[in-house]
């Protein structure tokens, strides 16, 4: 049986920068707040719109589905929270020990989830992001249910103070861009190029010589790092870091900001990012129906809209976005 | 000899088989699907708990006992499943496996999201049946007669599944069907039919499941949630290639988070998903899986 496998649309046009548009992008996003959209608002959301595209990284330019990307956002958001409480390091030093913390850790399950494809590759995440969600249960530093609250701000690099919320925004706008300039070098540069290989076709990647193990290994945990360097921002901008980052649902919203905005596109995940927080905010009132209407637009977006809003934008545009 | 702990040990060991009992029937239903239909159900856990609902239904709206709810119930829940598989899952056939699981995925969040508007998360009760009451003081442990029950009868649901694909001439057709489905076709066999069908059959398992359990966990919303996760754990271990393989592996790892729970009750959340870990380093395929 012949299978599509999951990838963006590849245009036959001829290559265009996407330059222009990240420039706008950035743009836009730097003004949200000056045109009255509430910052904290725009930062969580900048936060998910990094965790999507670290996942993006795996899902779309791997080919590797990880139903489990919650452990690295709330690993990271769990260290950084302890190292800026309890031992009081400077908030750029605790997002940095948070990030290589979930690196680490993706290293870890790098090792074991990569032995298995598709859909073992899934669940084998899964299993083992639940394995770690029951670890912070019971360890003693996340304090359970409670989770580790009221996280200290303090002065950025020594000089900002992160306390003022546009200050705030403007490092966490900084955090994403970079995040997001790293995650779009890296798939343009010959390791992407490695990647996309495998992506189509593993046994002949492995044939031209490639180890193709360790491309999907680094993969794996550069895309765990992003997700912890999201996770760590996260935990700064929201103070607080619980079980709710580590848990399944977690792990299945980030898929669907993803697939919302367009698995394996550059800019489907900050797209579908936004929206889906935009709804949960509007929709906080309806409880459980966020939950419903969240599988709702799952079953949607298989049955009939695969490519995601920038998925089926780049294909009226003829164009890669 | 046998003290108060050897009692806690073979208490936490029929808790294992128990639970052994439900990782059983639901990889096996699990296996089933993914077989005919290579799709990974991730509403599995959902349907689950849809059929411990529909047994509380049956005798608390309709008055129907357990008995009949053990037939009935499966039967709902698996026409619920034939209808899913007709109106969306078909229409998935020729893409990525990986789209299966995100639209079942959706399912589930959609089901559970429904029964926990209208339920909330608490449990709501269900007897153990009139005939299954009561219990036998084995001498080095009390056997609750209900618990008994539920471990033989999953155990004979799972071989007499086992012997259907594996022995009987509807079996043959199946099993002929997953690995070449156009040359059966050609046959003149029905398969999208039988496709259709054995995906009711997998969910209707997972629904008699959820009424088994309904008397001892009680009736939540959540209550296949976390389970699943743990089964599709149990099926990475055995791999899916094999119908008895996943019988086995489900009852093996109950039984051996039984006796975490009683060795080192800390680990017992996470000691299935630590041998997973481990079979994944050696044995990428799994216990039972085929390359």
């Amino acid at each position: 049986m012949t299978t599509t496998p999951i990838k963006p649309v590849s245009p036959a046009a001829p290559e265009r920068s996407e330059t222009p548009i990240i420039m706008g992008m950035i743009a836009v996003l730097a003004v949200l707040p000056l045109l009255g959209v509430y910052p904290y608002f725009v930062m969580q959301a900048l936060c998910f719109a990094l965790f999507a595209c670290a996942f993006n990284l795996l899902i779309g330019y791997v080919g590797l589905l990880s139903f489990g990307h919650a452990m690295f956002l709330g690993t990271a958001g769990y260290a950084s929270a302890h190292a800026a409480k309890v031992w009081g390091l400077a908030p750029e030093l605790s997002i940095l020990f948070g990030t290589l913390a979930s690196g680490a850790l993706g290293v870890l399950v790098g090792l074991i989830a990569i032995r298995r494809q598709g859909i073992y590759f899934s669940m084998t995440t899964l299993a083992l992001a639940q394995m770690i969600y029951f670890f912070y249960l019971q360890a003693k530093f996340t304090h359970g249910e409670d989770g580790i609250q009221g996280v200290p701000r303090g002065l950025f690099l020594g000089v900002l103070d992160i306390s003022k919320p546009l200050v705030l925004f403007y490092v966490v706008l900084a955090i994403f861009v970079a995040g997001f300039l790293l995650i779009y070098r890296t798939i343009n540069s010959p390791f992407g190029e490695i990647l996309k290989a495998i992506r189509e076709n593993e046994p002949r990647a492995i044939s031209l010589g490639y180890r193709t193990a360790r491309y999907k290994l680094a993969a794996f945990a550069l895309s765990a790092a992003l997700a912890g360097l999201a996770g760590a921002t996260k935990v700064i901008v929201s103070q607080n870091a619980s079980l709710t980052d580590v848990r399944w649902e977690m792990s299945g919203e980030v898929v669907l900001m993803t697939l919302v905005g367009g698995l394996g596109t550059i800019f489907g995940p900050v797209v579908g990012a936004f929206i889906i927080i935009a709804m949960q905010q509007y929709l906080a009132e309806f409880g459980q129906w966020v939950l419903v209407i969240q599988g709702v637009i799952f079953v949607a977006c298989v049955l009939a809209f695969r490519r995601g809003i920038v998925g089926e934008a780049a294909k009226v545009l003829r164009r890669n976005l | 000899m046998f003290n108060i702990s050897t009692q806690a040990l073979f208490a936490q060991l029929l808790v294992g088989l128990i639970n052994g009992s439900f990782y059983a029937l639901l990889s096996l239903g699990l296996a089933v699907i993914f077989g005919m239909l290579n799709i990974i159900n991730f509403a599995h856990g959902a349907l689950y708990m849809m059929g411990a609902f529909c047994a509380y239904f049956l005798l608390n709206v309709l008055g129907i006992n357990y008995w009949m709810a053990l037939i009935l119930a499966p039967l709902l829940i698996g026409f619920l499943g034939v209808v899913l598989e007709r109106t969306m899952l078909q229409r998935l056939a020729g893409l990525d496996h990986l789209y299966g699981l995100l639209l079942t995925f959706g399912l589930a969040l959609i089901i559970q999201g429904l029964f926990q508007n209208y339920f909330g998360s608490s449990g709501l009760p269900y007897a153990i049946p009139q005939q299954l009451t009561g219990g036998q003081n084995l001498g080095f442990m009390f056997l609750p007669n209900y618990r008994a029950w539920v471990v033989i009868f999953s155990l004979t649901i799972c071989l007499a599944t086992w012997f259907a694909i594996e022995k009987t001439k509807l079996g043959a057709y199946l099993r002929a069907a997953t690995e070449n489905p156009t040359l059966v076709r050609a046959f003149g066999v029905n398969v999208p039919r039988m496709i259709t069908l054995t995906y009711g059959f997998g969910v209707g398992l997972a629904a008699l499941a959820g009424v088994l359990s309904a008397p001892i966990n009680q009736v939540r919303p959540l209550m296949g949630a976390d389970l699943i996760i743990v089964v599709f754990a149990v099926v990475v271990i055995g791999g899916m290639g094999s119908i008895m393989g996943s019988i086995v592996t489900g009852f093996a790892l109950g039984i051996l988070e039984g006796l975490t729970k009683y060795f080192y009750p800390e680990a017992s959340n996470t000691v299935v998903f630590v041998i997973m870990a481990i079979v994944l380093m050696v044995k990428p395929n799994g216990l039972f899986g085929r390359a």
